[in-house]
């Protein structure tokens, strides 16, 4: 199963992602919990390329494809924007983080969490992918 | 378009803001004008109802990070109540359970700020 969306660059595209793929992700035999998890992850991965890759510019591109093989659920984000920060890949330490009041950063903290994988792949000043992923239970 | 609502009243000189529908970076900007209006005229005692949320992300909790010193300062505090499953198990994931209080229902959010005088 291979199946692809395509969406620009804004925040109120994110309902239509978190649709796309949790339709994904049911038809592949998630329960609801997971389904809900995996939704997460990707509203998180997109928010962070509109906010940090695209810095907000709403025309650019985003493309999600979704691929289920090999008992894997796989999701790839592609985005042809800035270069990732790689202190932003850094999930950040918890007790820490809520000691001092920060903002920002938990949304890598959750994609690590809700998924079994994740993996960036980045072409400088070309292309950026997130890939997320996650066992399909048996 | 994402669908999310507040609903704000008083109630024993506490704010309740009642949150409905999808908190994500689309409409976490909605909340936080509501955390600034109520800062701004030092209504710092705050419940957030969630009975009504559906879904929270990182903008959502982002949001209630960004005010809680501020609030504390000023003597108040933000009180969370009646989540659903999933939308506690989202700010249980980040610890979150640490930093605020969170209440089963309403009333025994309001009731511990009026304990406190």
């Amino acid at each position: 199963m291979k199946k692809q969306l395509k969406i620009d660059s804004k925040t109120d595209q994110l309902v239509a992602v978190r649709e796309f793929i949790s339709q994904a992700a049911f038809a592949s035999g998630f329960s609801d919990e997971d389904v809900s998890k995996i939704a997460l992850a990707v509203d998180e991965a997109c928010t962070n390329v509109i906010k940090h890759a695209y810095r907000f510019q709403q025309d650019k591109k985003i493309t999600i494809t979704v691929r289920d093989d090999h008992g894997n659920f796989e999701i790839s984000i592609v985005d042809n924007g800035k270069q990732f920060d790689p202190s932003m890949l850094q999930a950040p330490d918890m007790k820490e983080y809520l000691s001092t009041y920060r903002r920002g950063g938990l949304g890598v903290y959750l994609m690590k969490s809700l998924m079994d994988k994740v993996e960036y792949d980045i072409e400088p000043g070309k292309r950026n992918q997130v890939k997320l992923i996650k066992h399909i239970p048996r | 378009m994402s669908d999310f609502k507040i609903a704000q009243r008083e109630t024993n000189n506490v704010n309740v803001l009642e949150l409905k529908g999808y908190l994500d970076a689309h409409t976490a900007p909605k909340l936080e004008e509501a955390f600034q209006q109520l800062l701004k005229s030092d209504r710092t005692r705050i419940v957030v109802n969630c009975r009504d949320l559906s879904y929270i992300s990182s903008a959502g909790l982002g949001v209630f990070m960004a005010f809680i010193e501020d609030v504390r300062e000023k003597s108040g505090d933000i009180k969370l109540t009646n989540m659903s499953t999933k939308v506690y198990n989202v700010f249980d994931l980040l610890g979150f359970p640490l930093l605020y209080e969170i209440f089963k229902d309403e009333s025994e959010a309001v009731k511990k700020f009026n304990d406190k005088k």
